[in-house]
């Protein structure tokens, strides 16, 4: 059933074309692919020359509540893991998507706009591993 | 130049996901729940996207890239997945919200970096052992 109090089709509409747009300026200033995973995980291995536009880009995404909040009030996000939950979800995010090469920016979003096969296979990979594992600690083993 | 389109890019890529609620793990979820109370807002911030990155790629399905299809795609998606499923976080909201001076978005960043830090040791690793 779907949760008609929570849905929001236009303003989630507005914000992937705006996510659209930014990728889009990204590829076509510098042939660069919009993907947020591979963008901080290149700064980690310094055999990399070009640091310079990884920064300014994380930067800008960092800096992106400040730009907002000249427009209207923050959006409160909703976090309900606890702490070991954040430590292991964020290791298990940076580690497949180092191994995936590429999240739901790179592959969810770029890869599937220029129609790449491995980039579809990833999308559904991560996208059903995600729907299971709330499936599992929402429903199945949830008290 | 290229620094300035970046950090313009950066910037709107993350008012998007503001804007979208893709930065608010609890919508993310509420996406990810098809068993429960199914929130679909996240299709459509992907339709979004899609819609403007299809004309813009246009030239990049041109150009040649990698094709393989292997346990290190698949795999790596599916741990990428659990770990996205477990808190609501993928890397680019996970940002924007430490940027918004959300406490638990850093633990989660600092983690995926130890996450990726841990990935670049393993490859070295690996290389350095004989075949």
């Amino acid at each position: 059933m779907i949760d008609w109090a929570h849905f929001t089709p236009w303003t989630s509409l507005a914000g992937g074309i705006l996510i659209g747009c930014a990728a889009a300026l990204l590829f076509l200033s510098s042939g660069r692919i919009a993907g947020i995973s591979g963008i901080a995980g290149g700064l980690l291995t310094p055999r990399r020359a070009d640091i310079a536009w990884r920064i300014a880009f994380l930067l800008g995404l960092l800096l992106a509540p400040v730009a907002f909040r000249l427009f209207g009030r923050l959006p409160f996000p909703r976090i309900d893991a606890g702490f070991g939950t954040l430590l292991t979800a964020g290791l298990l995010v940076g580690l497949g998507t180092s191994y995936g090469s590429g999240c739901t920016s790179g592959h969810g979003v770029c890869g599937l706009s220029r129609l790449s096969p491995r980039s579809l296979v990833a999308t559904m990979a991560f996208m059903a591993a995600g729907m299971v594992t709330v499936f599992l600690v929402r429903h199945a083993w949830a008290p | 130049m290229g620094a300035l389109s970046a950090f313009v890019s950066g910037l709107v890529f993350g008012v998007g996901l503001l804007v979208s609620g893709m930065s608010d793990p609890g919508k993310v979820i509420g996406f990810l729940d098809v068993a429960g109370a199914w929130d679909p807002s996240l299709a459509f911030v992907m339709a979004g996207a899609i819609l403007v990155g299809f004309f813009a790629f246009a030239r990049a399905r041109k150009l040649p890239h990698r094709r393989e299809i292997d346990a290190r795609l698949v795999g790596g998606s599916i741990v990428f997945g659990i770990g996205w499923g477990l808190a609501g976080f993928c890397p680019g909201p996970a940002l924007v919200d430490v940027g918004a001076g959300i406490d638990k978005a850093t633990v989660f960043v600092l983690a995926m970096v130890a996450g990726m830090l841990l990935y670049a040791g393993l490859e070295r690793w690996s290389e350095r052992q004989p075949a």
